[in-house]
């Protein structure tokens, strides 16, 4: 396999590049072939080892591995069709948002999804999947018209945030994300949001106001990057991965504190080993999210999430004094 | 009762306009009296640039006398994820609390603007500069169900630099969706929300509440934006246009009603008040 070592995989990567050459050499004694044997098993052994616990800031780096999965793999893998939609109405075709009519398991749904790109070309055309405020009022748009004929929505989050440009701002782009948020609340259809990867602040949010919200285990979402939290607080994205694990913005975390419903797990050492198997686990999770909410009412789903995001947020009412709470 | 201890009673120290008889203004560097400043609603005398003002000072210039309840007064934050920077996070909203006598950014209650009765929250912008976490959020959403339910205008006049806070991680983005959600049910229900815009207003706050006003209006030459203005330098490498972010910047563009300068607010939005009277029931 040619995939990158992620840094913290160096051991495991050395003793792969061992086990190649020891492979391929013509004289195999039962000695070597044993030796091979023991090595695999040690290589199984680390790799489990070394993602049974990793730190925060390693998840951000599996989370932005080249070759993870990304929207439009997932497209191919996850939903039966797709058929994409371009247009927001107003301004222009935002690539860094993807969007159109989709199959999964046999039902219509419309999809919403930020789409990154692996390579300059396509990355460039994809802006990196970092939305405009085109994107997102394309995003609400469809979104709208998926809730007039009662199709669910299905949105993929990946994105590190919405472009910060200047075109982003004389477009108004908090008012594009204020306005789908308050409008997602609202829509009387099934929304169902995943993040794939990088969940990028109010970029993230703005297409991720669902009644189900999961999120694979090794994505992080998160109100900064962990390199502009550093740039903040120690005056240098070099301590990113100390902002990392002061944000709290894994999966388990998130679970935590109620703000997704599922971490949906990933395949051995990560979704960019195995693009098939972390497919079909996302596509279990959200049939099974499809289904659950089906049966609900118009006005109870719409209930149902806003009282999702009413419930988030940790505080207390009594008066302070000192440390102790008197309530 | 130590006098470290906050309490939303108290009346606030003077702040936004700096201490001292007389003050320099930063925007046409004249020193002037410092009263006078006071008794301008916090104004330059010589230039007009707008200080900012408290959340409490601000309460008092758009209330009538005596007129405000305040709501949730002893909500406070629990540092949800154990935040540690330069300090502890607790540490952190134990200076903020002993600087600006609040217990958080978010002042929030119903009262009466020129005889007409409505519920409204203030964000404040030296509150870890106004940023909203836990408790801005909870606030933002209770003062909104309240005026859904009472059938009263809104007002929410936002003075956030710091946008969703940062020190309450994922916590304070979801804020963002949830005072939305909120406003979304008072918008069907046929509300009537103001949204103004006070120097300066960015970020979470910008993308959420602040921008979804009936009406959005701002003071005059006040900072307003999503993205802050050194990591859009840092990501287009190109100089920003002259008065990029700015309230007179977002009218141009077409996301603001109206600049007001600040000894015209009440008035005007007692004018507001009357002309979007809600229905006593929803139709
Ligand atoms: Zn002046």
């Amino acid at each position: 396999m040619t995939l990158r070592p992620l840094p913290f995989e160096r051991e495991i990567h050395d003793l792969e590049e061992r086990l190649e050459s020891l492979d391929a050499q013509q004289d195999q004694t039962p000695e070597k072939l044993e030796a091979i044997k023991n090595m695999r098993a040690e290589i199984v052994r680390l790799r489990r080892e070394v993602f049974e616990n990793l730190d925060p800031w390693q998840i951000v780096q599996v989370a932005r591995h080249e070759n993870r999965p990304q929207t439009l793999d997932y497209l191919d893998l996850v939903f039966d069709e797709f058929i994409e939609l371009h247009g927001d109405r107003a301004y222009g075709d935002d690539r860094a948002i993807v969007t159109g009519m989709a199959r999964i398991d046999g039902r219509k749904v419309m999809f919403v999804g930020q789409h990154k790109g692996r390579h300059l070309k396509e990355r460039t055309l994809h802006n990196y999947g970092m939305p405009h405020p085109e994107g997102y009022r394309k995003a609400i748009q469809k979104m709208q018209m998926a809730a007039k004929y009662n199709l669910p929505i299905v949105t993929f989050i990946d994105t590190a945030g919405a472009y910060p440009g200047i075109g982003s701002e004389e477009r108004g782009i908090s008012y594009q994300i204020a306005y789908n948020l308050r409008e997602m609340s609202r829509l009387p259809t099934p929304i169902v949001s995943v993040v794939i990867s990088e969940g990028g602040s109010g970029g993230a949010l703005g297409i991720g106001v669902g009644n189900h919200v999961c999120m694979l285990q090794y994505a992080y979402y998160s109100v900064i990057s962990p390199e502009g939290c550093a740039g903040i607080l120690w005056k240098h994205a070099k301590h990113a991965d100390k902002a990392a694990r002061a944000l709290r913005f894994t999966a388990n975390d998130l679970l935590e504190f109620g703000v997704i419903d599922k971490a949906v797990p990933e395949p051995f050492g990560g979704a960019h080993r195995n693009h098939r198997q972390a497919a079909t686990n996302l596509k279990v999770e959200i049939v099974q999210a499809l289904r659950q909410l089906s049966g609900k009412s118009p006005q109870e789903l719409i209930d149902h999430r806003y009282d999702r995001f009413r419930k988030i947020g940790i505080f207390e009412e009594g008066a302070t004094k000192g440390d102790e709470v008197v309530s | 009762m130590t006098d470290e201890e906050p309490n939303s009673n108290d009346r606030p120290a003077k702040r936004g306009v700096p201490e001292g008889l007389w003050l320099k203004c930063p925007e046409c560097q004249a020193t002037v009296f410092r009263k006078q400043v006071d008794r301008l609603l916090g104004i330059c005398p010589e230039c007009d640039h707008h200080f900012k003002v408290g959340a409490r000072t601000r309460l008092e210039q758009l209330l009538d006398v005596g007129s405000f309840e305040e709501w949730m007064t002893e909500m406070h934050s629990v540092d949800p994820l154990g935040f540690v920077d330069s300090r502890p996070y607790k540490d952190r909203l134990k200076s903020e609390q002993k600087k600006t006598g609040m217990v958080d950014a978010c002042i929030a209650g119903r009262g009466y603007l020129r005889g007409r009765p409505v519920v409204i929250a203030v964000t404040d912008p030296d509150f870890i500069m106004g940023s909203m976490g836990s408790v801005v959020g909870e606030k933002l959403t209770r003062a909104t169900e309240k005026a859904t339910e009472l059938r009263l205008p809104l007002i929410i006049v936002s003075g956030s630099g710091g946008g969703a806070r940062m020190h309450e991680g994922i916590l304070s983005l979801m804020q963002m969706a949830k005072v939305s959600a909120a406003l979304g049910k008072y918008h069907e229900e046929g509300g009537f929300f103001i949204s103004v815009l006070t120097n300066p207003t960015m970020g979470g706050v910008a993308a959420s509440f602040a921008s979804l006003g009936d009406i959005v209006v701002a003071e005059e030459k006040a900072m307003i934006g999503f993205a802050g203005p050194r990591v859009i330098v840092a990501t287009v490498k190109a100089p920003l246009p002259e008065g990029f972010q700015t309230s007179e910047f977002l009218m141009e563009h077409g996301f603001i009603d109206r600049i007001i300068h600040r000894k015209d607010l009440r008035s005007e939005l007692a004018a507001f008040i009357d002309y979007f009277e809600i229905a006593p029931t929803k139709v």
